[in-house]
């Protein structure tokens, strides 16, 4: 496929990204970036500065709501890119009619009750959608360790063994690495 | 019995286990974990009543923090 056919297919794909983080700032930008036609973005949380190592935020936005900054930057690299934004506390109520008409759903969430949540959520309210899950990729190097696997419409992106902690923390590198092989999912799945 | 778990198959000396059971013999600690029997999603207030019988399929997703 050529890029404008690649991008001709993506336009009319709507993607739904719970959680504007290290996983949902940086998938975000990748599918803008191949020419997704929507994005629909929830999150509470605003930008701080302990985000920049590996947010796709900058310095200047700290104190703003994360998908408001968000859609500022998807909109400086590709203003056709849709962009439909959540400003509240996912949960499991508000699941069902945020993310109705996506035809994808990323989980990017950072504590584990809560990818618990979105994926149960979404397994039982849209059974046919698929969502992609990023699990495991706190620290540094181990490149291999890095992977993705599909268990029906549920699929993992990540080692599913680095937790997150002090003397772990998440860094751009490997979270990079993580929320673009979610992005790259999502492309295999739209475009076959 | 002989399961599939997690996509490899795996041989307990029962004839059936519920999930708690299984959770607890293959020393599986993480608090949180994302369940399915035969692609069917096992919430947590079933795991001391599901039952897995020998050829199912079963996975146990563990949910790591960090994103």
């Amino acid at each position: 496929m050529t890029f404008e056919e690649i991008k001709n297919s993506l336009k009319y794909k709507t993607v739904g990204i719970a959680g504007a983080g290290g996983l949902g700032s940086n998938c975000a930008v990748a599918l803008a970036r191949s020419g997704i036609g929507k994005l629909i973005i929830a999150d509470f949380d605003v930008v701080s500065e302990s985000n920049l190592n590996r947010q796709y935020y900058f310095y200047d936005q700290i104190g703003q709501i994360k998908v408001n900054a968000l859609k500022d930057n998807i909109n400086r690299i590709n203003p056709e890119v849709q962009i439909s934004i959540h400003i509240l506390k996912v949960d499991e109520y508000n699941i069902p009619y945020i993310f109705s008409e996506c035809d994808i759903i990323i989980e990017a969430f950072d504590k584990a009750e809560e990818k618990k949540m979105l994926i149960e959520t979404v397994l039982t309210e849209f059974p046919d959608k698929p969502i992609i899950s990023g699990l495991g990729m706190a620290g540094f190097g181990d490149n291999n360790s890095l992977h993705s696997k599909q268990i029906e419409n549920l699929y993992i992106c990540g080692d599913e063994k680095s937790e997150i902690s002090d003397n772990n923390p998440p860094l751009a590198p490997r979270v990079g690495i993580v929320s673009n092989m979610q992005a790259n999912l999502v492309l295999e799945i739209l475009l076959n | 019995m002989t399961i599939t778990l997690n996509n490899r198959s795996e041989s307990f000396d029962f004839e059936q286990l519920t999930i708690s059971e299984i959770l607890k013999i293959k020393k599986f600690t993480f608090k949180a974990l994302v369940i399915k029997i035969n692609r069917e999603l096992i919430r947590k207030n079933q795991y001391d009543t599901a039952v897995v019988k020998n050829g199912d399929n079963v996975d146990i997703i563990h949910l790591i923090s960090g994103g």
